[in-house]
Order: structure tokens, then C-alpha cells, then sequence
């Protein structure tokens, strides 16, 4: 328990000092975020245990001056290439292995960490360049990321807040409560330019003054942990690797305002962030970071976990503090803003994930730094989670001012073999769909903003040719009229209809009247709903209408040009490769398929309903899909 | 069905009680007995003096909860943007094939139930579905069925 300041920081030089001469010495770092441990990471992580424990290599001082009993074998968090895991980063070497199988342990053990040699084969394979390379550091997709509060990849150890505070962690907490007061601290933000990484990109330092301004006799903190835009997962991967950037920004935030409680949302979806978050809650408080009189300077704080239950509409704020309450999470008007009046009434302060993991970067570093990074409106850095038929999928953090050609290309290896380009998906539901015209636009929010997009969480997704742009409208319109929470009509029945209108087109059915109706309704939606979700959950439509026009028009006149929309598709069978025997006429759930044993069958179009069914039969691969 | 409200009474007297702990006591019941029993939320009701309809309001609300029981082993299928591209309708069917049951179903034996969701934060990994809170990345219909056909068979060398 560290009850002053002083011990504090004479505590953090410790741990730097044991931190530099661990990395100096062997460790072994494996990669159990989410998308590793799916591919058997703790598999990995336990036949390292064996075997290091059966060649008596654990407590073994000639391989390592750690102390007595510290094992070499260290969890670290997600390092942002999720399709190459597992991952296994091997220090001091820096050796970066992956695709790592249970039978390669023994061959790391042996060559590695036995003999100081690389194993070849498992070295990371650079996309770019196409070739191996023996550090992560080498890669070209390492150098054209910005790690900021990512830093330390492959070699932190998420779940130990002695790791995290050798890594410069909670020294900014300390300086803070040390030697600065609330107003310097809101000066700072400001300064900083620091925007929301929610979605909005809302100047942080501003929500702060007006959550420190206001008066109350009690004040709140909240951590919006909820994600739920389908295909982000840059939450749920900093929760994971680093939960004490977050607290420790939340304790900070805490201090600010002057509040004395926190809640942090996270979804019920992400078990192991939970407990991640609840590992570093309870670790801070067993250090005296955290709770009652913190480090002797008065300050009380106290941070909890509220899991979120799964709806969409429970990111936005208001409903967020519904749902803290116990209540439905339905949004509500604004003004008041949550920070005049949030939870029970009280002011409260809410902001993002990643928002928070900045603030402890920020105060240690200083601004003029942090400007250095990103460009003048948006500065700093961003996490973006990149997916779809990439050579690289994963995490990824880049400066604002990158463009998505570096990132799909440099820094993702571009697309898998044969793919082509034709769109991507940024900013989820409340998103937009950007051709390829905008593959040199520099992301930041303002210009986003202005191509009708948004920064929104940062998923972005890589759309190719095999997929049709109406169906993705009709998907994203499908989610939202799901998420919607019903209490303003526009977006409840708004979304429906045009949920409705886009099924048309996917099924063939659509006329020239439903496109108009369709720009009618989207814009309709956006300038009279009452919440984000209802104000955006048009920009899907309207971009793809936007730049994607040919392809509805193109379902009007009965073609789908990606041929993904069934209802397009044409069964046939070829009469060159057909040997008549009747296997695809006794499956096909229609009848639609007749013809004479030992000549070629045919299928009534009139008839088919496109189910594949005969396809699967086929053992000559005779039916053809036009 | 007799129960006894022990369980219950536990998971109240963890979180104190409260009103605010509303969807925390109900994620514990929703994991003790795989959905909200109707008896538990009447219990609960007067437990924290909340109307019932109030507990089913905040029930149906969120996509964790069910008011039907649920399968030993819950399959949530994501149909998130990642996984949907990559093609998670493929993999529904092959669990209907297997399973002969469609979202928000269960099997007549309780073992198995099937959820669609938004997004499990596995994107990376698309298309990912999650069973029991293991993760399964980069599925294919043929992995899907080997998944399940594996669950079963321990299942039934463990009777
Ligand atoms: C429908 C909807 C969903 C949202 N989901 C999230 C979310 O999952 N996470 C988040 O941080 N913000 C989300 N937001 C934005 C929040 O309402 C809020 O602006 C944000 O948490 C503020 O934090 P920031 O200022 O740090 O960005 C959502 C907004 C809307 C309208
Ligand atoms: S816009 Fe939609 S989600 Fe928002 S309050 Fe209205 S109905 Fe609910
Ligand atoms: S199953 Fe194939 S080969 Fe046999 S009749 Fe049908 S199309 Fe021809
Ligand atoms: S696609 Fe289905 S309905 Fe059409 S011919 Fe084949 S089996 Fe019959
Ligand atoms: S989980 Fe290992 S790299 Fe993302
Ligand atoms: S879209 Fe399926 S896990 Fe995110």
C-alpha cells in the first residue's frame, strides 16, 4: 500500500529499474487478446509452461537475473494482428513469431530461447514486402503506424500494474494530485485538442470545464465501454491490453471534476475486458491508488463496473445513464447535458474509451508533443479496427491525417489474392460507404464530416467486388431498425420503411418510385429524430446513393452487378457436363428441375427458388449460377 | 416447477439490494438459470419493490435477456458487418442444418440455442461466433457442424 506521494515515485523507479533488466534478460511474451486465445493461444501459453517448467528453465537463475520464482513466460495484450495470431514475441531478441502451433514450442524453446537462433518459419511474414522478418519492429506496417497509447506492443503485460507503472503508468496520476490543480489540468486538454473518440469528436476539454463547473454536492465519472458498432473492437482491445491507461484517466477525469464515483460500461459481450478492468480495479486499490484518500493527498475515488446487456442505443449517452440506473436505456432530449445533469440528477462527465486512455499520455508527455501528432483540428493519434479480405486484419493506430490507402495498403498488406477494391465501411451504422475516389483523403474528423462520413468508433471495413452496396444498406437499415429504441417515430417507423424499400431492391421487386421515396425517407429520418442513432442511421443509405447510384439502378433494371442478391441469380445447368443422372430433380425442394435419366436435366426458372440446394448435389459440378 | 428462492436471495445480497443493480442481478439469474424465469422476476419484484412489468420492461430491453430457457450450450452467431461480409448467413444455416433450430430457438433437449448478435469483438477473426464465451474465429460452414458434433459427443461420454 503506497500512502504518499513520495512512496509513490521512489515505488515507480523500482519497477523501472526490474523492468529494464527483465527486458534486458529472456522473456517470453504471448498474445492472449480475444482473437488470439480464439486461435489457442492459452494452449500455446500452457505447453510453454511445461516445457520451460520439465527443462527446469522457470526458476533457473543462469537463464534469467529476474527474482527468484518470476517466471520468463508473460501474458501481454492484443498487438493489433489478429489474423496472424497466436503471436509470440520473444525478448531481448525481439524475435516476432506467429501462426504459432502447440508442436512449435518445443522448437522455439530449444532454438530461442536455448540458443539465441531464430526459427525462420515462424517469423512474421511482411506483406508489403513479402518477406519474413525478425522483429515487429522491421515490418513496414510497424513503421507506418503511430503506436501512442498503444505503445510497449508485444511486450506489456496487461494484467500487472507493477508492468504498467515500470512503463511510466500512474505517474501522471501522481503529478496530478501532486502538483496541479483542476484548472491547469482542464487548461491542459484544452489545449491538447484532445476530441471525443466516441464518434462525435466533441472537444474534450470543453465537456471537462462544464463538468468541473458545474455545482453539486456530488459529481460522477463515466467510462463508455459499450461498442456496440459491429465491427469495432478497438474497446474492447484497449480494455484488454492496457486497463490501466484507462483507469488511471479515469481517476484523473475523477479529480478534475471533482467527483467522487465512477462507473465504467462495458458490455456484457466482453467477458475477458471485464475482467481485466476489474483485475486493475482491484490491483489500484490494493496499491492506494485508488479509493479512500488516495495517496494521502484527501482526494476519495471510487470506480465500478456496470455491464452493459447488449442494445445498440445504450452507446449514446442518455440512455447510457438510463441504463446505469437500472432503467431502459432510452435516450432523452438534451439540454441538459449529462454534464449539468446525468446520473440521478447529478453532474456527470462521460466519455470514450480510448478518450480516457489518452489523458495519462497527455499530462506526462505534455501537449506540444502530443500536436506533433495527427493535424491541426484533429490532433493525436487513432485506433482503427480493420477488417475484410485484408492480408492483415487486427488493431491498428495511426495519426489523424492518414489515409485509408496507406492503411489498407501499407500498413494491412493490401487485399488477399484476386480481391478488388471497390469500397470501404467507416464509422459503423452511423457511417458511411467511401469509393475508392477517397482513398487519398486524409481521415480526421472535419474532413470525414465533409464527404457526409464519420470518424464514428473507427471500425473500418474493406468492401470488395463480391459484395453488393444495396445489401449493405439494407443490412446496416436491417441493424438500426433492430436498434431502435421506439420512442420517436421517424427512426421507428422511418427505419422500417426504409428497411422495407431497400428489401425491394435485394429482391428484384423495387421500381423507380421506391428510389425517390427512399431519398425522401433517409432524409426525413435524419433532420427529425431524436437521438444519434435516428440522426445517422440514413448516412448508410445516402452514401451509397451517393457514389453507389449505378448498382441501384442496376437492381431496378433485374441485375445485382456483385451477384450476391439471390433473388438475381439464375440456376442453370450446363447440358456439356450434365450426365443425366436425375440426383439435382429428386432434391429440389420445388420441382423445378425435370428431364430424362441419361440426357441432360433443365430447370424451370419460373419455378426455382434459388435455394442451391441441387448445387450441393451435383457430384459433376454441372449447375452454374448466373 | 417448485423452486427455491436461495440462489435468488444470494444474488440480491451481492449487489446490496439495490434498485440501480437492476441488470446486474438479472445477468446473474439470466447465467444461474439460463433465462429470466417469471417466478424469479416476481420474486425480485418484491425483493426491490419494482413493479414486475418494470423487470420484464428492462427483460426485453436488452438482447442478454431471454424470458425462455436457454440451451446448456448458447451459440451466439455474429451477424456484425465483418462477419456478415464474410458470410455468417452461411453459417446459420449450417447450424439450422445441424441443429434443426433458428434464432432465438432451442433444442428440444435443452442443449443447444442459437442467437443472432451485433458484434462479439472478434472482427478480426470474421465471421466468429461464441459458445459458452469461447471464442471460435474464421468459421466455415464444415467448421461449424465439426464444432457442434464435437460438443455432442462430449456430452454423451460424460452420461
Ligand atoms: C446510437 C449511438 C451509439 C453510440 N455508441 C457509442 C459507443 O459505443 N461508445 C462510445 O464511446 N460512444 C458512443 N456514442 C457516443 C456517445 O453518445 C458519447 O458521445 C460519447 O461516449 C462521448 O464520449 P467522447 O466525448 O469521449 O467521444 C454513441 C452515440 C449514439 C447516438
Ligand atoms: S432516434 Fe431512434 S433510438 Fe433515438 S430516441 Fe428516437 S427512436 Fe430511440
Ligand atoms: S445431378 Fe448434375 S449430373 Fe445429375 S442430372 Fe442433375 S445436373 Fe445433371
Ligand atoms: S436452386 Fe433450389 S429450387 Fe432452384 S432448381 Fe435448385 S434445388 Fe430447385
Ligand atoms: S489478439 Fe493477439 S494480435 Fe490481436
Ligand atoms: S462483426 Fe462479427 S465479431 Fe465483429
Amino acid at each position: 500500500m503506497l500512502s504518499s506521494v513520495r512512496q509513490a515515485i521512489e515505488f515507480i523507479e523500482k519497477q523501472k529499474e526490474k523492468r529494464n533488466e527483465k527486458l534486458r534478460d529472456l522473456s517470453i511474451y504471448v498474445c492472449v487478446g480475444t482473437g488470439c486465445t480464439a486461435k489457442g493461444a492459452m494452449k500455446i501459453y500452457n505447453e510453454f509452461q511445461r516445457i520451460l517448467e520439465k527443462e527446469g528453465l522457470i526458476d533457473s537463475v543462469k537463464l534469467s537475473k529476474l527474482e527468484e520464482h518470476e517466471s520468463p513466460l508473460k501474458r501481454t495484450g492484443c498487438c493489433g494482428r489478429c489474423s496472424n495470431g497466436p503471436l509470440v514475441n520473444i525478448l531481448p531478441h525481439g524475435y516476432f513469431y506467429a501462426h504459432v502451433t502447440v508442436d512449435d514450442v518445443s522448437k522455439i524453446v530449444e532454438k530461442t530461447i536455448k540458443r539465441g537462433e531464430p526459427v525462420e518459419e515462424l517469423l512474421l511474414f511482411d506483406p508489403t514486402t513479402n518477406q519474413r522478418v525478425k522483429t515487429l519492429e522491421e515490418t513496414t506496417l510497424y513503421e507506418n503506424q503511430n503506436f501512442y497509447i498503444m505503445e510497449d506492443i508485444g511486450k506489456c503485460e496487461c494484467d500487472n500494474i507493477e508492468d504498467y507503472m515500470a512503463r511510466g503508468g500512474y505517474s501522471s496520476l501522481i503529478k496530478v494530485l501532486s502538483q496541479m490543480k483542476p484548472e491547469e489540468i482542464v487548461e491542459m486538454v484544452k489545449a491538447s485538442g484532445l476530441r471525443g473518440r466516441g464518434g462525435g469528436g466533441f472537444p474534450t476539454g470543453l465537456k471537462w470545464e462544464a463538468a468541473k463547473n458545474s455545482k453539486a454536492e456530488k459529481k460522477f465519472v463515466v467510462c463508455n465501454g459499450d461498442e456496440g458498432d459491429p465491427g469495432a473492437f478497438m474497446n474492447r482491445t484497449l480494455l484488454e491490453r492496457d486497463p490501466h491507461l484507462v483507469l488511471e484517466g479515469m481517476i484523473i477525469a475523477g479529480y478534475t471534476i471533482g467527483a467522487q464515483k465512477a462507473y465504467a460500461y462495458i458490455r456484457a459481450e466482453y467477458p475477458i475486458a471485464i475482467h481485466m478492468f476489474q483485475k486493475a480495479i482491484d490491483d489500484a486499490k490494493r496499491l492506494g491508488l485508488l479509493g479512500e484518500n488516495i495517496l494521502g493527498t484527501g482526494f476519495s475515488f471510487d470506480v465500478e463496473i456496470k455491464e452493459g446487456a447488449g442494445a445498440f442505443v445504450c452507446g449514446e449517452e442518455t440512455a447510457l445513464l438510463a441504463s446505469i440506473e437500472g432503467k431502459r436505456g432510452m435516450p432523452r432530449p438534451r439540454p441538459p447535458f449529462p454534464a449539468q445533469s446525468g446520473l440521478w440528477g447529478y453532474p456527470t462527465l462521460i466519455n470514450n474509451v480510448e478518450t480516457y486512455a489518452n489523458i495519462p499520455r497527455i499530462i506526462r508527455d505534455g501537449v506540444e508533443k502530443y500536436r506533433k501528432l495527427g493535424v491541426t483540428n484533429s490532433p493525436g493519434t487513432k485506433m482503427f479496427s480493420v477488417t475484410g479480405p485484408l492480408k492483415v486484419t487486427g488493431i491498428i493506430e495511426v495519426q489523424f491525417g492518414t489515409t485509408l490507402r496507406k492503411i489498407i495498403y501499407d500498413i494491412c498488406g493490401g487485399l488477399v489474392n484476386g480481391e478488388e477494391f471497390k469500397a470501404v465501411q467507416i464509422g459503423g451504422p452511423s457511417g458511411a460507404c467511401l469509393s475508392k475516389e477517397f482513398l487519398d483523403m486524409p481521415l480526421d474528423y472535419d474532413t470525414l464530416r465533409s464527404a457526409d462520413a464519420m470518424v464514428g468508433s473507427g471500425g473500418i471495413v474493406v468492401i470488395t467486388k463480391r459484395t453488393c452496396m444495396v445489401e449493405v444498406a439494407r443490412f446496416f437499415l436491417d441493424f438500426t431498425k433492430r436498434e431502435s429504441c421506439g420512442k420517436c417515430i421517424p427512426c421507428r417507423e422511418g427505419t422500417m420503411q426504409a428497411y422495407t424499400i431497400l428489401e425491394k431492391f435485394t429482391k428484384g421487386k423495387a421500381t423507380k418510385q421506391d428510389l425517390e421515396n427512399l431519398e425522401f425517407l433517409a432524409k426525413l429520418i435524419k433532420t427529425t429524430s431524436l437521438c444519434g442513432l435516428g440522426k445517422t442511421a440514413p448516412n448508410p443509405i445516402i452514401s451509397t446513393l451517393k457514389l453507389f447510384r449505378d448498382e441501384y439502378i442496376a437492381h431496378l433494371n433485374g441485375v445485382c452487378p456483385s451477384g450476391t442478391c439471390t433473388a438475381f441469380k439464375k440456376y442453370t445447368i450446363n447440358e456439356q457436363i450434365c450426365k443425366g443422372c436425375g440426383l439435382c430433380a429428386r432434391s429440389c425442394p420445388q420441382g423445378a428441375i425435370t428431364g430424362e435419366r441419361g440426357k441432360p436435366y433443365k430447370i424451370d426458372q419460373e419455378k426455382c427458388l434459388k435455394c442451391g440446394l441441387c448445387v450441393e448435389k451435383c457430384k459433376f459440378k454441372a449447375i452454374e449460377i448466373l | 416447477m417448485e423452486r427455491n428462492f436461495e440462489k435468488v436471495e444470494e444474488i440480491l445480497q451481492k449487489h446490496g439490494y439495490k434498485k440501480e443493480n437492476l441488470i446486474r442481478i438479472l445477468l446473474d439469474v439470466q447465467k444461474q438459470y439460463r433465462y429470466l424465469p417469471e417466478d424469479v422476476i416476481n420474486y425480485i419484484g418484491v425483493a426491490l419493490q419494482i413493479p414486475p412489468a418494470k423487470i420484464f420492461g428492462v427483460g426485453t430491453f436488452y438482447a442478454q435477456f431471454s424470458l425462455k430457457p436457454k440451451g446448456k450450450y448458447t451459440i451466439l452467431l455474429c451477424d456484425g458487418t465483418a462477419c456478415h461480409m464474410e458470410g455468417s448467413t452461411a453459417l446459420l444455416k449450417a447450424i439450422e442444418e445441424e441443429l434443426n433450430i433458428k434464432p432465438g430457438e432451442v433444442t428440444k433437449d435443452l442443449m443447444f440455442s442459437v442467437d443472432q448478435v451485433g458484434c462479439l469483438g472478434a472482427c478480426a477473426l470474421a465471421p466468429a461466433m461464441v459458445i459458452n464465451e469461447e471464442v471460435y474465429g474464421n468459421l466455415t460452414p464444415e467448421k461449424v457442424k465439426q464444432i457442434i458434433k464435437k460438443i455432442e459427443e462430449g456430452e454423451k461420454d460424460a452420461q
